[in-house]
């Protein structure tokens, strides 16, 4: 693996393009960039075609003869399918709008990662096979032959995007740089060419439902450490079930919750908050074959996002509960809100989602039949439900990451400022321009989470990280919540090398800190077991 | 979802839009304009300047009538000798417009007239029938030009071809 | 020096296309062609190419309804929604398309990337950059409204709306500038801003890297194509005019569906004329069609109403899955190790095998 450049030496970008025509410009594949590739066993567990050994860095990747007929054909297939695709092949004006948008962009200079080259490099392709100017004028036409080394610089661009969607919002015609990275991953797919962050996550979800590849026993081991480390801290031991039949509610939250700092704890906080609403008739369970709500299917193919993701209304509908709340998390939520109902919907086996707290309707879920987690303590809160002690999170001076899925795939932006500021008193706002549906991606998303790409992923998330610094320069801000596990995962690292002075939480952390149980013992230290200011120990 | 209906309407509003003069003017009688020459203008035979380069340029001539009358006091409009006289830097404008209209940079007017620099009394001498001479074109091309905002139409003389 | 070489190749077609009629004319006095056949095989060519790519995109159906949110979604009554930027409803998304469409509401979001690095840290930060937006506007209203204008040419009797436009774009009244000559017949705004507009969008094209780095010839082919035809519009009204009442009779001829060719229409007609067809039935094979394909844009014209009404997928096919069975199947033992309630007992497991 190649050694991270430090931050100063990575701050040296120059965002002038070179005068020489990227098409003459051969793809050169930067170790520190780009993941390792898929392990031929992971890929073989989901039944992927053309499955073979083979290393970026190499020469020869090893591809199956009839590879172009391949790629053609799944061109030709996906824009029969998706008009999407077809149309932002062919209306794209190249009025650069989109460039310095992207996070990856910003953070290398490299002129094949704004967002409309990266589409250009399908497009040229698109353009010699599927146009006609493209066939008559060839290069004159901005149309280039598919050759392996455009298959290469596809490979190496394609796994630079987080399908974050930042472009799309500032594009005159809407053109979504996600759409074309998701059709050119599942290309690389069918050439046996993903990637082994994607492909490892995706067997182990595929088989054993979390995408660490947890088995049953041990993701219910590792709640029950949470339980126990919530009685130490607040003397009030939860009683999660797992698999229950007749539960009113199914949680599904992304795996890595049960396993990966700081998700652990926003993990403790969903306990705390669903044991203190028992009382008040809550009745949830947790389950150990729905229990990834994150899909890293969706970084494969729509066709692998379904069948992971079809595993969550099959799980409801074999516990026969009414209804579905969903964690924090990002993609995840993309596929919930815009994609689960479609491909494994209608969920007529589940009732229209009514809080049992409050009794409100979720009527913007009635189809879907799943619910947000902070929709639903929002409207907890609102509804007088929770006793909350802000002060408790006194320590942390906060500022809230939009996750990108949520911000631009949902429009969920309101809900979690209104949980954080009736649960934090310090609260700031990062400029507006890398917030809310303006947010910038942590820089690893879309399965880009790996280590062997470290540079890129401290490259992506330098905007983000930019913004952190801001905040934490202007009012001290020493804490960032967000409402995805891959921030969660990914953030840390990010703050580490940017910003080292931040931490990283979820909601549900700082809900279940503010949270006040009945006959809880006096509260000395937060989740994390460091000390409340002002509560320790007398 | 294809939404198709939804997309054969608009193609069918937005190509209807753009080609709707196809629409419009279906059925319509097509009028084209007939300047009548008072008989007057046809025994002058010639104007103070040839067919086609009054065709083209007449207001851009009145124009100039305009200034060189109100600014300048010159009042009267000698083309021969203007023609004669003519050099690069005196006129390049005019010299222009006769290479355009009519092929010659140095168009010499067969006999030597003096015409009074005026729509009254030089232009309506001849065409005295506005509305069957000027008006024919301007209306055709939805020209209205401002002369007549401050200056009085003049009477049309009663007189048959 | 890739781009260069695009200038210069759509440069050069472009001459081709001046010089065309010029020569046509000029020397071969191939009125017949260029006066009627050559327009009427453009518009044919426009009409069913625009059908056909239209069509070739609503053949492709929109399996996930994939909105860019671009502001708070549809949830509880409290919270305040964004109606526009996130519509839950189809009331919404017309609203939404108004502002893309006459507004180009997502280009107005528009900023510049600042990037220093400097010792003191690095600093990113977004400057106002509404230039372009700006350039656009002015230049497909420009457009509009001389389309618009040219109904004087296009029709008879002439609409009243042209006069309201004339009027409303003529109001300079330049006239009264003491340059003999010019502005006479009346200056139109919309005439200099078109030509200012697009000669902004050109040289931006050049001038800033990150967009000459992705220029292909056919960026630039349209904007010498238009700025061409601003041009000999702009020639044809001031510096080389042509009998404009012989050109109404040739167009209207042809609207009317009894072409003819008038004497004495002077050769920069007939090149405004090419140009014309030249863009029409260049614009369905080209980036032009952007102008019908923002409609269908899939990110922009659906509701965000996922979660509430339920979205079709005409190709949806079934999965392989790995069930619940297989999964207990595999994990059974655990499972009850664990103390999780399971379907199948081991011991039915037993019976059944």
């Amino acid at each position: 693996m190649a050694d991270t450049p430090k931050p100063e030496e990575l701050t040296k970008i120059d965002h002038t393009a070179p005068l020489k025509g990227w098409m003459d410009t051969p793809v050169e594949l930067k170790p520190g960039i780009y993941c390792h590739a898929a392990s031929p066993k992971d890929l073989e567990a989901v039944d992927t075609p053309n499955v073979h050994e083979w290393r970026p860095g190499d020469e020869d990747w090893n591809l199956p003869d009839n590879w172009k007929n391949v790629v053609e054909d799944g061109f030709k297939l996906r824009l029969d399918r998706f008009r999407s695709f077809k149309l932002f092949m062919d209306i794209c004006v190249r009025c650069g709008a989109c460039a310095d948008k992207c996070h990856f962009f910003i953070g290398s200079g490299d002129p094949k990662n704004m967002p409309v080259l990266r589409a250009e490099l399908f497009r040229s392709v698109y353009r010699k096979k599927f146009t006609t100017g493209g066939k008559l004028f060839g290069r004159l036409a901005g149309a280039r032959d598919l050759t392996e080394d455009v298959l290469k610089e596809w490979w190496y661009y394609l796994y630079q995007c987080t399908e974050c969607r930042r472009c799309s919002l500032f594009c005159p015609y809407g053109i979504d740089t996600a759409e074309i990275t998701i059709m050119g991953r599942e290309l690389t797919n069918d050439l046996g060419l993903n990637i082994g962050w994607v492909a490892g996550p995706v067997a182990n979800c595929y088989l054993k439902s979390n995408h660490i590849g947890l088995l049953p026993n041990v993701i219910k081991d590792n709640i029950e450490f949470f339980v126990d480390d919530i009685e130490d801290i607040t003397g009030i031991r939860m009683d999660p079930d797992f698999n229950r039949k007749g539960a009113e509610i199914l949680f599904v939250t992304p795996s890595g919750d049960y396993f990966a700092d700081p998700g652990t704890y926003t993990c403790m906080g969903y306990l705390m908050l669903f044991h203190y609403l028992k009382a008040q008739g809550l009745d949830i369970t947790w389950s150990t074959y729905a229990a990834e709500g994150g899909n890293f299917g969706f970084f494969t193919s729509h066709e692998m996002a379904k069948r992971l993701n079809a595993k969550i209304y099959a799980e409801a509908k074999r516990l026969g509960v009414k209804w579905i709340l969903g964690g924090e998390c990002g993609h995840m939520w993309r596929v919930v809100h815009q994609y689960m109902d479609t491909f494994n919907g209608p969920a007529d086996f589940l009732e229209e989602p009514v809080s049992p707290i409050t009794g409100t309707k979720f009527e913007n879920a009635k189809s879907t039949k799943m619910v947000h987690i902070v929709e639903f303590t929002a409207d907890l809160i609102k509804n007088n439900k929770l006793k909350l002690d802000p002060s408790r999170n006194d320590n942390v001076i906060l500022t809230y990451h939009d996750s990108c899925n949520p911000a631009r795939g949902m429009g969920f932006l309101e809900e979690p400022r209104y949980v954080i500021k009736n649960v934090c008193n310090n609260f700031y706002e990062m400029p507006s321009n890398t917030i809310r549906e303006q947010t910038f991606c942590c820089g690893s998303g879309a399965g880009l989470n790996a280590g062997e790409n470290m540079e890129l992923r401290m490259r992506g998330g330098l905007p983000r990280a930019n913004a952190v610094r801001y905040v934490h320069e202007k009012y001290g801000v020493n804490m960032m919540a967000c409402i995805c596990a891959i921030d969660r995962a990914a953030f840390p690292t990010l703050m580490e090398y940017w910003v080292p002075e931040v931490d990283i939480t979820g909601i549900h952390e700082l809900v279940a800190n503010a949270l006040v149980f009945e006959g809880e013992k006096k509260r000395t230290t937060d989740l994390r077991g460091e000390p409340l200011p002002g509560m320790e120990d007398e | 979802m294809y939404d198709g209906g939804k997309i054969i309407t608009g193609l069918i509003i937005g190509l209807g839009l753009l080609f709707s003069p196809f629409i419009y003017n279906a059925g319509k009688a097509a009028k084209t304009p007939e300047p009548v020459l008072t008989k007057k203008a046809k025994q002058a035979k010639e104007c103070i300047a040839p067919k086609a380069f009054m065709k083209e340029w007449h207001m851009q001539l009145l124009d100039k009538w305009r200034h060189e009358v109100v600014r300048e006091n010159k009042r009267y409009y000698r083309p021969r000798e203007l023609a004669t006289k003519m050099t690069l830097d005196h006129d390049l404008m005019d010299q222009w417009r006769y290479l355009v209209s009519i092929g010659k940079r140095h168009y010499i007017p067969s006999d030597d007239k003096v015409y009074k620099k005026s729509v009254e009394e030089t232009c309506f001498d001849c065409h005295s029938n506005k509305s069957q001479f000027c008006d024919e074109c301007h209306n055709y091309m939805g020209v209205k030009p401002y002369c007549w905002d401050c200056h009085i139409v003049p009477k049309e003389s009663k007189e048959k071809e | 020096m890739n781009f260069l070489v695009s200038i210069a190749v759509s440069f050069v077609a472009f001459i081709i296309v001046v010089l065309i009629p010029l020569i046509g004319i000029g020397a071969f006095g191939m009125y017949t062609f260029f006066g009627i056949v050559v327009p009427y095989a453009a518009m044919a060519t426009f009409f069913l190419g625009v059908i056909i790519r239209v069509i070739g995109w609503a053949r492709s159906p929109v399996p996930f309804r994939i909105p860019t949110t671009a502001g708070q979604e549809e949830s509880f009554p409290w919270i305040k929604t964004d109606p526009i930027d996130n519509p839950k409803d189809t009331k919404g998304v017309i609203m939404r398309m108004l502002l893309e469409v006459l507004c180009f509401r997502s280009l107005f979001r528009n900023v510049r990337l600042e990037y220093r690095d400097a010792d003191d840290g690095t600093r990113i930060t977004f400057e106002w950059e509404k230039w372009l937006w700006i350039a656009a506007i002015i230049f497909h209203y420009s457009f509009l409204v001389i389309f618009l204008r040219h109904f004087r040419f296009f029709t008879e009797p002439i609409p009243g709306f042209v006069h309201v436009l004339e009027k409303l774009d003529g109001f300079l009244q330049m006239g009264v500038v003491p340059v003999i000559g010019f502005g006479v017949p009346g200056v139109y705004i919309t005439d200099m801003l078109l030509v200012a507009a697009v000669t902004y969008l050109l040289v931006r094209r050049i001038y800033i890297s990150q967009v000459r780095y992705v220029s292909l010839s056919q960026d630039y082919f349209p904007l010498f194509l238009i700025l061409g035809l601003g041009i000999t519009g702009i020639l044809m009204r001031y510096f080389i005019r042509v009998d404009i009442t012989s050109v109404k009779e040739l167009v209207l001829g042809l609207f009317k569906f009894s072409p003819t060719v008038p004497d004495g229409i002077g050769v920069m007609f007939f090149i405004h004329l090419f140009i014309v067809c030249v863009l029409i039935s260049y614009i369905p094979f080209s980036k032009l069609m952007h102008m019908g394909g923002i409609f269908l844009s899939p990110t922009r014209n659906l509701a965000n109403n996922n979660r509430k009404v339920r979205h079709v997928n005409p190709w949806n096919y079934p999965v392989k899955v790995h069930t619940y069975e297989e999964y207990e199947d595999e994990f059974r033992d655990l499972l009850i190790e664990a103390g999780i309630p399971v379907e199948k007992q081991p011991d039915e497991k037993v019976e059944q095998s």
